[in-house]
């Protein structure tokens, strides 16, 4: 079993950089990149300067250019709007940890009010094992000893 | 413990949507503050040119400014090298600046969402000796509220917006827009 796992973890060692070294291709990039004029993915686009994007693209693939490269190359001409997911960065990391610390306070506000509306219920103690109510015990006492008696 | 919890979550839900409310109310503010750029040159008022301060197409480190420009009157052209109406009006627009450079008017062309190699091609090929500045993310686009390409602002000695034109310009738009900008004190 252990031989196992480590032919698995030294296979998986080796196919990553096998795969971050395989050339880009279009697709990989077209969904990862905005067209400047209308604000959709590339391969949403069909505008003038979508089609010179592509055409731009295809060729630094054909040079050899890496996935990154080619990102770089189009932000410094378009700028960082060309990205379709913002970098983990700087202003831009307040759009990937927003949506989270969102989730973590409704999460939070959610927890809170549903422990304070359980504990506001009127039988509350009851189930929750704190026995019963005093003058239902002293009732329930008389009838057992009616009964014994 | 628990009410002070609640308090502080409260006022960060408040601050976060407050936040949002804000941000969405700069948002719509901005588009309709350029888009009534537009409406108010269409009105006959001379509002303010917006700002900007732009690299020199192809001299990353040359840049112009169009404070730069104040007492001179200014035709904004903004363009991009895959725009086929821009090709129409480029060589009036040079045209244009070789006959009025001499009484104190620039043309300043505005190359914006382009490749710069393309842009320069453009004006290899087209002649263009004006000034031209290159803003490849058009974050000047949306200050003079423009909705494609070309489009054409007249600016006058004072750095005030006096007439606008969508599409191509013909001789006359740009004449008329000139002395338009010349006579406005």
């Amino acid at each position: 079993m252990n031989r196992l796992l480590l032919l698995l973890v030294c296979a998986l060692a080796l196919a990553a950089p096998a795969a971050a070294a395989d050339p880009p291709t279009l697709a990989d990039l077209e969904d990862e990149l905005i067209c400047p004029t209308c604000d959709t993915t590339l391969e949403m686009s069909s505008s003038p300067i979508a089609d010179r994007m592509r055409a731009f693209i295809r060729e630094r693939i054909a040079a050899g250019d890496s996935k990154a490269e080619i990102k770089s190359e189009l932000v410094s001409q378009f700028g960082e709007g060309v990205l379709a997911a913002p970098p983990k960065r700087g202003f831009n990391l307040l759009a990937w940890l927003l949506p989270f610390a969102g989730l973590l306070l409704a999460g939070t506000v959610v927890t809170l009010g549903a422990r304070r509306w359980l504990a506001s219920r009127p039988d509350a103690g009851t189930r929750t094992g704190g026995g019963l109510d005093p003058a239902l015990e002293r009732r329930l006492d008389d009838e057992l000893e009616r009964f014994d008696g | 413990m628990a009410g002070r919890t609640r308090l502080v979550l409260q006022v960060a839900a408040v601050g976060v949507v407050a936040s949002l409310v804000g941000l969405l109310a700069w948002q719509v503010a901005t588009k309709e503050k350029s888009a009534g750029l537009v409406k108010a040159v269409a009105r006959g008022e001379t509002p303010a040119a917006p700002a900007f301060d732009l690299p020199v197409l192809g001299a990353k480190d040359d840049t112009i400014s169009l404070a730069s420009l104040r007492g001179k009157a200014v035709v904004l052209n903004f363009w991009a090298s895959w725009c086929e109406p821009c090709k129409e009006e480029a060589p009036l627009l040079e045209e244009v600046w070789q006959e009025y450079r001499a009484r104190d008017v620039v043309v300043l062309g505005v190359n914006a969402q382009d490749f710069t190699s393309d842009a320069r091609g453009f004006v290899e090929r087209y002649g263009m000796t004006y000034p031209v500045v290159h803003d490849g993310p058009g974050s000047s686009l949306g200050r003079y509220g423009l909705s494609g390409f070309p489009e054409t602002w007249w600016i006058d000695r004072q750095g005030r917006l006096v007439a606008y034109h969508q599409g191509p310009v013909e001789r006359e738009d740009v004449v008329r827009g000139i002395e338009r900008a010349l006579s406005s004190s």
